[in-house]
């Protein structure tokens, strides 16, 4: 397991947290490259049938990030995010996903150096959750499966 | 005035000259944009970063470039001097040569095919002279107009008739040896003249060894050894020996606050910040562990979130000391010996290994002489001379100002003072706006319905910052292995002029109807390749951006296998979503042309007036019940003007001006609607429709708690001084002793900033009373003293006069006590190690400037504040007076503190901003907004009720299914999020869209 190198998909606001991976570019901050990016202009865009479509596509992590309480760049988008997002951890351990693979944050766009730290964490947290099998197998258990 | 023309001359193609030749050419006025080198862009286009958010400055200013030079009513004239300026405002004849550029430009493609053979080798100005170019050159890889020329000094073809390898070889036949100057006369109403500066040459004080010793650089030169497209790509080496130095020494206050060597008196005003910018660069780009030492007299960071800066760099260990170098002793080994006495007053040696001169800003002899012919009063250290009312208007009507060539600062002062010439250079004009502009005609988008996706890929090398990581030419093979497209390949600089005039060609030559760009971040980028589609001809919005830069290659350096395939992955992405985009409508609405400006301070009324000026109306709310605000209590500015006389003519102007109402003892109460058409109901239950809103609520002093203020009568704050000498008051003028406390609730805990103003005012109130009273003793105890720029200059002459300075550091801070009521001031006094005790008839607290933390107002219009309570810019460098909101403005120490001169420059400059939004009489809007299909809308109200905007109603007329406002819809998509049924869709990020991103990502 020691080479396994995880899949991240990452969901980032347009606002503060992609704004915050631009200035860690500026800034050359280093951070492993194991997520790709997906724009949204607002956590609230999020709709949590995207997060299960990550993980049913293998995704062996996922991150959401958006602005800090408050910061909204829609007032409040990233609370509705954050209502949406604290059922669906609930539900996703529940189908199996360990909760390692999940993550949420909030990063304005001043914070690269922030930014560079939660993206290590993150990859660090989903490398420790090892490859992405066991949603897939509850799928199975369910029946949801496509047929490959 | 007879005549009026619609047209106005920009001198300077810097970030200052482009910026007012921008706001001018969005607000209907034709520019005549002249710059005397190859290309616009200027001493910004120089730098690798730009403090205090060390954004780098290429990526920030590039986007402006190609505004100007792409825009309609901006008319470059490259290689062009101004020779004369005859008439009067209105109606100026400016006579002008062009010399000749030896290229044609209608032909050169920018290939560089002609430096090949140049046998010529000449100092690479762009990178001050720390390597070379050839005789034919481009002056910078993004220079606009990206056009090469010939150095007709150094061309062994023009000097001698020898050589003419570059006609040979280039194959587009641009080279034309027989170009001859042209003379010229253009007819414009007003001209602004933004020539900017010279870095001071310290070549002249052998203090500095700058001549003798290749160690020592200047602080431009280690700026350009610092860039990525400098001449060891950002490698910190000393570039006599190549080697990596272990300690670095900045010198502060080179050629400034040196009226014994220099001749300059002056304060720079951003070096300090400079060169706090460039160690800590330094320091990150070096991988070990290097020592970066600031000598220093005082720290100056006067600036919006400078003092941060500050902080953050002595916590990266930056040592900063308070000395000026005496002597520097070059070593044998390349080294540098550094003698010195420190802030103690003993002797020190110390060893670096590279020295860098923080040198100040200087005008040119050539603008000297420029000046001197146009007419044009000039202080004694020649900058343009100017009036703190009137901040960019020079002696000679008509002629305008704005950037160093009025005094020294920084780019988000010298682009606010842009916008404020623009305002004052079309003050005059209004009657003619419009008749000279022309507009744009954007050819009507292709209808690409029932077209199949034919997908075009851009991917960029961005010079070396994406291509020295990415290996670019497999990103651009497995672009054409995706679906749908049709076209990919490779770009040096997709953002550069010349490839959005391919990428037009291109889309029209394969149809293409879908476009994505590999390169940078779409935040920055997006808006000028999308105006770029609809040049072509395309819908705006089929485009997508993969950041493969900022998002990977910049941050993945060490490992360019997986950058690589990241690439890929992203560009995939991208790819994926752009198939699957629609092309979207924008709707046009009506531009209410009033403008509410919430504060009637001098920010506020000078706004008002100049908004009156284009003819356009304003409500100015004020919360008092009268209007000047803070300036009611001040004596006078620095330079001696009476601020009451000031504002009595600037409040009988307001009352005159038939454009302006006043309405006192209100707030804002309510808000509704957005850019264009904002409804505002105040507190006394007026509705004001408007089209934009000005900000400029202002700030307060501190009310200090400390140096038995409000203990004692006699100990006061600036404002209560101020009052006081406005009086006449006896005991003032009696008084034999004053004590003036500096930072008093600035630059600490809880309040990290400087409030900019309180040094100078010190000086100057200590000045008036020397003056008045030379036996006064007077005493300072101060941090570090600010007065920037030409302030200096009464900061000498309070030493002169024999006011005491004396320092002292924050964790002792001065003790006050009293006893029968006389006041005694304790302090340390550093230099001498002993405590001083000071018996003032007066004490004076230079208290903090606080914000009015207006949160509440934020959240009405949603515009945002600092953790510090100051309204929150757009841009901190080049947007200084916008907020991201549309239609949003700021003015006045709402925004920060700074003095009155800076005050009415923003005012000015907030008018023209808001200009350029009020004289459109349509705008378009929408876009990315969302929608609802009827066909899934059970009309439950979810989206409705997490709607931020209120956008979205249930119409009873749709049988109680949701609609959605377009116009107040900000396209945050959490209706589409949020419904049970995907009902609502937010165009351009569409379920289907991200779908095919998320498969694509894995």
């Amino acid at each position: 397991m020691s080479d396994f190198e995880p899949r991240i998909v990452a969901f980032f606001c347009n606002w503060c947290t992609y704004g915050a991976a631009d200035l860690a570019g500026v800034s050359r901050l280093d951070y492993p490259p194991n997520f790709r990016v997906v724009r949204l202009p607002c956590t609230g865009r999020l709709n949590p049938k995207y997060i299960i479509e990550a993980f049913k596509r293998g995704a062996d992590g996922v991150w959401v990030s958006g602005c800090h309480p408050g910061d909204c760049h829609y007032i409040a988008g990233n609370y509705h995010a954050r209502r949406k997002f604290v059922l669906l951890h609930h539900m996703i351990e529940a189908v199996g996903v360990e909760p390692g693979r999940l993550h949420f944050s909030w990063i304005s766009s001043a914070e690269a150096t922030k930014f560079q730290e939660v993206a290590r964490e993150v990859v660090e947290k989903v490398r420790a959750s090892g490859p992405n099998q066991s949603f897939r197998k509850a799928e199975l258990d369910l029946g949801l499966a496509e047929v490959a | 005035m007879a005549k009026v023309v619609g047209a106005v001359m920009v001198a300077g193609g810097g970030v200052a000259g482009m910026q007012a030749a921008l706001d001018l050419a969005n607000a209907g006025y034709y520019v005549y944009m002249v710059e005397k080198s190859l290309a616009i862009g200027g001493r910004m286009a120089q730098l690798d970063k730009t403090f205090p958010t060390n954004d780098c400055s290429m990526c920030i200013i590039s986007p402006k470039l190609v505004e100007v030079g792409r825009h309609i009513n901006v008319e470059l004239l490259t290689l062009t001097d101004i020779l004369a300026i005859d008439g009067s405002e209105g109606d100026f004849k400016v006579r002008v040569r062009k010399n000749p550029r030896y290229i044609d430009m209608s032909k050169c493609i920018a290939c560089g095919e002609c430096t090949k053979k140049c046998p010529v080798k000449v100092g690479n100005d762009y990178n001050e002279l720390l390597d070379t170019r050839k005789a034919v050159y481009v002056q910078y890889a993004q220079a606009v107009p990206l056009k090469y020329g010939i150095d007709a000094e150094k061309c062994l073809k023009l000097t001698k008739g020898r050589c003419g390898s570059c006609e040979k070889l280039c194959p587009a036949k641009a080279i034309d040896y027989t170009q001859k100057a042209e003379e010229a006369v253009l007819n414009v109403g007003s001209v602004i003249l933004a020539p900017g500066f010279t870095p001071f040459g310290p070549r002249g004080l052998e203090t500095y060894r700058y001549a003798d010793s290749p160690g020592v650089m200047t602080a431009l030169e280690f700026e350009r050894l610092l860039g990525a497209t400098g001449p060891t790509m950002g490698h910190v080496v000393r570039t006599s020996d190549h080697k990596e130095p272990k300690a670095i020494a900045f010198l502060q206050c080179v050629g400034s606050r040196d009226v014994n060597r220099a001749d300059n008196g002056y304060c720079s005003s951003v070096c300090c910040m400079y060169a706090i910018k460039e160690a800590i660069i330094a320091k990150e780009h070096a991988k070990y562990d290097l020592q970066v030492t600031i000598f220093y007299m005082d720290i100056r960071s006067f600036g919006k979130d400078f003092e941060r800066y500050y902080e953050k760099a002595k916590a990266k260990g930056i040592r900063f000391v308070r000395s000026r170098i005496h002597t520097i002793q070059p070593l044998a080994d390349g080294g540098l010996r550094f003698h010195y006495v420190t802030d103690h007053g003993r002797s020190a040696t110390e060893d670096f290994d590279m020295a860098v001169l923080s040198h100040g800003l200087t005008i040119t002899a050539e603008t000297v002489k420029m000046a001197r012919q146009f007419g044009l009063a000039m202080d004694h250290y020649n900058f343009a001379k100017t009036s703190s009312f009137s901040p960019v208007a020079l002696s000679r009507p008509g002629i305008y100002a704005c950037g160093v060539f009025t005094g020294p600062k920084d780019i988000p002062s010298s682009v606010m003072e842009a916008s404020a010439a623009a305002a004052a250079a079309s003050s005059k004009l209004a009657s003619a706006r419009g008749t000279l502009a022309r507009t744009v005609t954007v050819p009507p988008p292709v209808d690409i319905t029932g077209e199949p996706p034919r997908v075009g890929v851009f991917i960029c090398h961005c010079g070396i910052n994406i291509a020295s990581v990415v290996d670019i030419d497999k990103v651009v093979e497995f672009a054409k292995t995706l679906p749908f497209v049709e076209y990919a390949s490779n770009t040096m600089f997709a953002c550069s002029q010349d490839n959005q005039e391919q990428m037009v060609k291109l889309i029209k030559e394969y149809r293409l109807n879908r476009i994505v760009v590999s390169a940078c971040s779409p935040r920055t980028h997006e808006p000028l390749f999308m105006e770029t589609l609809a040049e072509a001809g395309l819908n705006k919005y089929l485009f997508e951006m993969a950041n493969i830069r900022n998002h990977n290659s910049w941050v993945h350096a060490g490992n360019p296998v997986e950058a690589t395939r990241k690439a890929m992955d992203m560009t995939e992405m991208a790819v994926a979503k752009a198939a699957l985009l629609a092309p979207l409508t924008e709707n046009v609405i009506d531009v209410d042309p009033t403008a509410l400006v919430i504060g009637g301070g001098v920010a506020g009324l000078n706004t008002a007036l100049a908004l009156s000026s284009q003819g356009y109306k304003s409500v100015v709310v004020e919360k008092e019940g009268r209007t000047g605000g803070n300036a009611n209590r001040l004596m006078s500015t620095a330079k001696d003007e009476n601020v009451a006389q000031y504002l009595a003519g600037l409040q009988a102007k307001v009352e005159a001006d038939p454009n302006i109402s006043v309405v006192l003892n209100a707030e804002v109460d309510q808000v509704s609607g957005f850019v264009g058409n904002f409804e505002t109901t105040l507190t006394n239950g007026d509705l004001v429709k408007h089209g934009v809103t000005i900000i400029a609520t202002g700030a307060k002093e501190h009310r200090p708690e400390e140096y038995l203020y409000g203990q004692h009568p006699r100990v006061l704050t600036h404002l209560e001084m101020d009052e006081k000498f406005k009086a006449g008051d006896a005991e003032v003028a009696e008084a034999g002793a004053f004590v003036f406390i500096q930072c008093v609730g600035s630059r600490e805990t809880g309040r990290l900033y400087c409030s900019k103003v309180c040094c100078t005012h010190t000086v100057h109130s200590a000045v008036t009373l020397k003056k008045k009273n030379p036996k006064a003793r007077i005493f300072v105890l101060y941090r570090d003293i600010r007065t920037y720029g030409q302030r200096e200059d009464i900061y000498k002459e309070a030493r002169d006069l024999g006011v005491i300075f004396v320092r002292y550091e924050p964790e002792r801070k001065p003790r006050v006590s009293q006893t029968g009521g006389k006041l005694a001031v304790e302090v340390h006094d550093p230099v001498s190690g002993r405590d001083l005790i000071i018996n003032p008839d007066f004490l004076v607290l230079a208290s903090a400037i606080v914000s009015g933390r207006e949160n509440a107002l934020g959240m009405k219009y949603k515009v945002p504040l600092d953790e510090d309570g100051w309204f929150f810019e757009a841009h901190q460098k080049l947007r200084p007076v916008d907020f991201a909101t549309d239609g949003m403005f700021m003015a006045g120490l709402c925004h920060y503190p700074k003095p009155l001169d800076e005050v009415v420059a923003q005012a000015q400059a907030a008018a023209a901003r808001a200009v350029t939004v009020l004289t459109q009489p349509k705008m378009t809007v929408g876009g990315i907004v969302a929608e609802i299909n009827h066909d899934k809308c059970s009309g439950c109200g979810v989206c409705a009720a997490v709607c931020p905007y209120s956008a979205i109603n249930l119409d009873p007329a749709k049988a109680g299914k949701a609609v959605v406002n377009e116009a107040m819809c900000k396209g945050c998509g959490t209706c589409a999020a949020s419904c049970r049924s995907d009902a609502p869709a937010l165009r351009g990020f569409t379920n289907a869209g991200l779908f095919a991103q998320i498969a694509a990502a894995l």
